[in-house]
């Protein structure tokens, strides 16, 4: 466990400092071949974790379990110290019912890789059913707050269109959108610009940034390096399913202790730190 | 042949220019209207068709009747078929083994099991089982009812047409939700969406559009088989024009008069198929956008 780490968890009488998300020791296996193989990762609330590391290193995994999409193996993830999937019961500990699960669930919002915007409804809908359906808001005020999102990601006149009419940028930025909408205590990006073209990129990771300074608790899986330098607090580096670097940026790119992370990183990364920006 | 071509310098509209001649699609064209002239012909000058009788009897009370009793088999068993086939269809897809190896061999009896013999089947229960009872340990019977009372031919009908349905429909709906991509599932549980409103919801809807053109010949099937339930004295409409022509024996007329009302309600199903399936096409890519070529091609 990091230095900076532990200094928070023996101030944990600080409420307000403990960690949104708390992964401890977290393994999760593919057919005998661990995908995760026992990775610790704290977040604080306000803190933007930006995960970088190669294909295939379990970065998705990570989210996905942090998101309850997959079941895990072993080790434990607690949501504002709540254990996520399961509960101590007389009997020991048991996986928890589908409707606690789903609880659970709604505390946190992803964000995916090939947007996965519901194709059969309007963009509108899109972002306000779930306020609706999941966290019974009216349909009023679901919709007032989802044309409000909508403009702030730029997208006011398209609130009635249909997903498949959108570019590829402003189908991720409904999805940042639907994701914001229920005021998650934490949002989960798998990869959110690695399906778009270069030149829809960059809207994306703006709309990404705005978020980010509005002291939002994030965890940011991502192959853009620049933009992890510039927007995560912290940026962390996996492979082979463990979790090998764990840095504030700064350090992370100036001063890469592991090999792995020195051979991740373009050489422009490394030392003199003049970056195109 | 490059004197024929146009020089780029001369100002060209295409859309100007007039269709192809495609010789093998005006053969093609001539070849079908000669067929079509033959059959009119042949339908139109037979007299033994016996058109005057065909009118005569086409709205005739227990020709309509018949007609009735097929639309509400048809509809009776299509939709309990289908509410059980959804049942079945989720169960087979369930991750909790005994629920799917239930539904697998609940699907792959029925399917396999002609509906003929099924409803014969039920219509003879009661020589399996007299009395159909709820009872309690110690032989204290809740309730109970005589099967003779229980299976009418209308029941055995309803009861074997459905469980046949069912599992069709299974098929057709399971492979309609295997359709929908796999991050929508992600997507709708990520949010919270309970189960029932992730499949009703968010996969249902969009298995629709595979789903419904399959169950559309399924119903016309259906309403078909209905014919099946003469067998047990149901009244249907073969059955009705066949009393009749065992009667008269006008067997070719009272035929057509059959055939006549079964395409009408095929014809009419079709119709609404198309109209359900460009409602459940809505904001998807391949339903709307048709290329429409003004001008004929040749191949
Ligand atoms: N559903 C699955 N079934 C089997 N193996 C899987 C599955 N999902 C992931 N894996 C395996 O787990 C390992 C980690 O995969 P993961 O998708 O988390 O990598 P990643 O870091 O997100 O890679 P990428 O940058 O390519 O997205 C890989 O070896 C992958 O093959
Ligand atoms: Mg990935």
């Amino acid at each position: 466990m990091s230095a900076a780490a532990h200094d928070v968890s023996t101030d944990a009488v600080q409420e307000t400092l403990r960690p949104v998300i708390e992964v401890q020791n977290l393994r999760k296996v593919y057919g005998g071949v661990p995908a995760l193989d026992g990775v610790d990762l704290q977040v604080r609330p306000g803190e933007v974790v930006a995960v970088l590391g190669p294909s295939g290193s379990g970065k998705s995994t990570l989210v996905r379990c942090i998101d309850q999409l997959e079941e895990i193996d072993g080790g434990a993830v607690f949501l504002d110290g709540e254990l996520l999937g399961y509960e101590q019961t007389p009997g020991g500990l048991r996986p928890l019912s589908e409707r606690g699960r789903r609880d659970q669930r709604r505390l946190m919002s992803m964000v995916f890789q090939q947007f996965n915007l519901f194709p059969h409804w309007t963009v509108l809908r899109n972002v306000m059913e779930a306020p609706v359906q999941v966290h019974g808001l009216s349909r009023d005020q679901a919709r007032q707050k989802a044309v409000q999102l909508l403009e702030r990601v730029g997208l006011a006149e398209k609130v009635l269109a249909y997903p498949r009419h959108l570019s590829g940028g402003q189908q991720q930025r409904v999805a940042i959108a639907r994701a914001v909408a229920v005021d998650p205590r934490v949002l989960l990006f798998d990869e959110p610009t690695s399906a778009l073209d270069p030149e829809l990129i960059g809207e994306v990771l703006q709309t990404i940034k705005d978020l980010a300074a509005g002291n939002r608790t994030m965890i940011v899986v991502t192959h853009e390096l620049e933009f992890a330098r510039e927007v995560a607090d912290r940026c962390v580096f996996m492979a082979d399913g463990r979790l090998i670097e764990d840095r504030p940026p700064e350090e992370f790119f100036t001063d890469p202790r592991s090999e792995r992370l020195q051979a991740f990183l373009p050489r422009s990364h490394g030392g003199s730190g003049q970056e195109r920006s | 042949m490059s004197l024929m071509t146009q020089q780029s310098s001369e100002q060209i509209d295409v859309s100007q220019a007039r269709g192809r001649v495609s010789w093998s699609r005006i053969l093609g064209t001539v070849v079908l209207s000669l067929i079509t002239l033959g059959v009119l012909w042949f339908v139109i000058t037979n007299e033994r068709f016996e058109w005057p009788v065909v009118w005569e009897y086409l709205f005739n009370p227990s020709v309509l009747l018949g007609l009735m009793m097929s639309l509400f088999l048809t509809v009776t068993a299509m939709t309990l078929g289908t509410m059980l086939g959804v049942v079945l269809a989720a169960g087979q897809l369930s991750d909790y083994w005994p629920y799917r190896w239930a539904c697998i061999i609940f699907v792959g009896f029925f399917r396999g099991v002609p509906p003929l013999v099924q409803l014969i089947f039920w219509y003879n229960l009661a020589y399996l089982l007299p009395r159909i009872s709820v009872t309690l340990p110690g032989d204290r019977e809740v309730v109970g009812w005589s099967t003779n009372d229980l299976i009418t031919p209308l029941t055995a009908a309803v009861i074997g047409l459905s469980l046949h349905q069912s599992a069709y429909m299974a098929e057709i709906i399971r492979a309609g939700l295997l359709s929908v991509d796999r991050g929508q599932h992600d997507a709708a549980s990520a949010m919270g969406f309970s189960r029932w409103n992730t499949f009703s919801r968010i996969v249902l809807p969009q298995a629709m559009r595979v789903i419904i053109p399959p169950s559309g010949s399924q119903i016309i099937a259906l309403l078909k088989g209905t014919s099946l339930v003469s067998v047990i004295a149901m009244g249907d409409l073969l059955h009705a024009v066949q009393v009749i022509y065992n009667r008269t024996y006008d067997v070719v007329p009272m035929l057509l008069v059959a055939v006549i009302w079964y395409l009408v309600v095929v014809t009419l199903l079709t119709l609404v198929q198309r109209r359900i399936e460009e409602h459940f096409g809505r904001g998807d890519a391949q339903s709307r956008v048709r290329a429409v070529s003004g001008k004929e091609s040749t191949t």
